[in-house]
């Protein structure tokens, strides 16, 4: 086992961030010495695939992959495009701002090292609008690794130059979805685009582009650096590397930490973040933002990674866990979420467009005690309607998955609801968090 | 008709895309921040520069929830009502600012101080309930720190 954290073990507790000269001087930059030292883009590709990397965007999905569908070879289409996923809007969600913030120069350089592996020249971040001091400090990165010559010159050891912009953006969950962020950067309402022809070969103004998550990014120069296998030595599972896991919620201390992937959420719960507030109980997480399913007692010891979770279980998604705790109804907790898929919903297809506000509306029914039955049923028939395969992208499917696991782990609070013809929380809720 | 200053900002933005229009955004949020809001004019002024029709440049403006086609206040305070914030309280921050400046979210104070918006998660959950105020964040609000806060709003 590896103990280190190679994403955050120097980043500064006070937030401070790291420019050009402390980044180089813990080893900054150094995977473009393997350039000079030969390596080649395939070399990257093939350490990237055997480091067992996946997509830390919620999917993971694995980057080598990913990557492989990229036209490679003096045939191949130019320009390519690697872009970088920082919309980070998915509700719980913080662990690209807590690099970008602190590490500016490791999305520089684990750019420059994907765009390298796939001979793509030009890169874009596509960075949330509301994310002001993480756009301060990745513009000034950018500016020094320009003066370096890191961006703008032929790396060394090779004639590959890099160019690297940043695209602040202007809100709007839809535009993390990959292709929808591509429309949103060429200047296009951001609708996400029919699936194939799939980005990885018909991308930003049609040419290939491969959309990244930042943390993914970040992981790149030191698989390059230190190897398959010590990567691999970070890691408890088969999938490689550590993880930026998070907790929100009322536990004792909510945060951030970088540990092994596998780790389970209820050392992270109970060891990090000092285990639920005082005299507030556990009744269930979402594991990585609001588009994953509830996980419930019974799941805590699960390695929290992309490969162990059974399929009734759903899925890791962000890594950053949202608790549901006692004090707090399930109904409120899923019409708040259903309500900022309403919201957020690109309006493109009708399923989504029209089903995610007729669930907010009944689940409002529920917290005002004017529910029935056959609401229940309706709830029950929107998460097949609106499951995977019937509506134009993602979004949709994952506005279903808190509402169906909810469905089905918190029933009788449900039932209670009509039966007692309100919300049984509701004085009590409203104290409770003034308190707290 | 475009300033020379925002003149120039757009001509520094268009040079990181291959074609005119990718720079939309950055265009639409260079003149907000010169005139506060994008009115049907600045609208005008900007598709003129891009050469796109104002139709279409509207089709994205009216898209983004950080492209203001009204006019705002001085100041924006944008309350997550995501769900972190809303376990934390972020109910108790709405009412204390109509409490304090007797307005609804989407409404602006009749001197023009202050505009009020929900936001989405703001990404700053471990600190819930949080709050942006022009470009700044505050973590764990209470009705008490809205107060404080705010006098740095004027
Ligand atoms: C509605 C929706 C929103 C998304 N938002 C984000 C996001 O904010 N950041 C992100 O990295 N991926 C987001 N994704 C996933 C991306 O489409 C894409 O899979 C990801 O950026 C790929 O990067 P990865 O392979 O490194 O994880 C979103 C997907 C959907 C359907
Ligand atoms: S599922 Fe929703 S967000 Fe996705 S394309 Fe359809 S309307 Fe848009
Ligand atoms: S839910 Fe409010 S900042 Fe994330």
């Amino acid at each position: 086992m590896n103990n280190e954290r190679p994403l955050t073990q120097h980043l500064h507790p006070n937030g401070r961030p790291r420019l050009l000269r402390e980044y180089v001087s813990t080893g900054g930059y150094g995977s473009l010495q393997k350039l000079a030292a030969g390596m080649v883009p395939k070399d990257v590709q093939r350490l990237v695939g055997e480091a067992g990397l996946r997509g830390r965007g919620g999917g993971g999905f694995p980057t080598g992959t990913k990557w492989s569908f990229v036209p490679m070879g003096p045939d191949a289409s130019k320009p390519k495009y690697i872009v970088a996923n920082g919309d980070e809007m998915e509700p719980g969600t913080f662990k690209d701002r807590i690099l970008m913030e602190g590490d500016p120069h490791g999305l520089v350089e684990g750019m420059i090292m994907a765009g390298y592996a796939l001979d793509a020249e030009v890169g874009y971040i596509f960075l949330r609008g509301e994310y002001h001091l993480s756009a301060q400090r990745l513009n000034q990165a950018i500016a020094e690794a320009y003066a370096e010559g890191y961006l703008g010159k032929s790396l060394p050891g090779t004639t590959f130059r890099f160019d690297l912009h940043l695209h602040s953006s202007a809100g709007r969950y839809i535009c993390g979805e990959e292709t929808a962020l591509l429309n949103a950067l060429e200047g296009k309402r951001a609708v996400p685009r029919a699936k194939p022809p799939f980005p990885q070969t018909v991308g930003l103004w049609g040419q290939p582009t491969i959309v990244q998550n930042v943390e993914t990014l970040y992981n790149i120069p030191h698989i390059i650096n230190h190897g398959v296998e010590w990567y691999h030595r970070l890691s408890r599972t088969k999938d490689g590397g550590t993880k930026i896991y998070g907790i929100s919620g009322r536990v004792t201390n909510p945060g951030w930490w970088e540990l092994p992937l596998g780790t389970t959420a209820r050392e992270i719960l109970d060891r990090h973040a000092g285990g639920m507030a005082d005299g507030i109980g556990f009744r269930g997480l979402l594991p990585g933002g609001i588009s994953t399913s509830f996980m419930i007692e019974e799941h805590l010891d699960l390695p929290l990674d992309f490969s162990s979770f059974p399929p009734d279980v759903g899925r890791l998604g962000t890594g950053t866990m949202i608790i549901l705790d006692d004090q707090t109804c399930p109904v409120g907790f899923v019409l708040n979420l259903e309500k900022f898929f309403a919201r957020e919903s690109c309006g493109w297809c009708t399923p989504c467009r029209e089903g995610l506000p007729w669930v907010a509306k009944l689940l409002t029914a529920f917290e005002e005690g004017r529910a029935t039955r056959d609401d229940l049923s309706l709830l029950d028939m929107h998460t097949k309607w609106l499951a995977p395969g019937h509506t134009f992208c993602g979004l949709a499917p994952g506005a279903m998955a808190p509402l169906q696991s909810a469905l089905k782990y918190f029933r009788e609070d449900f039932e209670r609801h009509i039966m007692i013809g309100g919300c049984p929380w509701s004085k009590k809720s409203a104290q409770q968090r003034v308190l707290v | 008709m475009l300033t020379e200053i925002e003149r120039r900002e757009l001509e520094d933005a268009v040079k990181h895309y291959p074609e005119k229009r990718g720079a939309a955004i950055d265009a639409l949020l260079t003149v907000q921040r010169h005139r506060g809001w994008i009115s049907d004019e600045s609208l005008l002024d900007i598709a003129r520069f891009l050469e796109i029709t104002a139709e279409d440049l509207d089709s994205i403006a009216t898209f983004y929830n950080l492209v203001f086609r009204k006019p705002v206040g001085r100041h924006v305070a944008f309350v997550c009502d995501s769900i972190s914030c809303w376990i934390k309280g972020c109910e108790q921050v709405q009412e204390q600012i109509k409490n304090l400046y007797d307005i609804d979210l989407g409404q602006t104070t009749s001197d023009g101080r202050l505009t009020v918006l929900p936001i989405a998660c703001l990404g700053h959950c471990e600190r819930a309930p949080a709050m942006m105020i022009d470009q700044d964040v505050y973590g764990q609000v209470t009705p008490e720190k809205m107060e404080i806060i705010m006098e740095k709003y004027k």
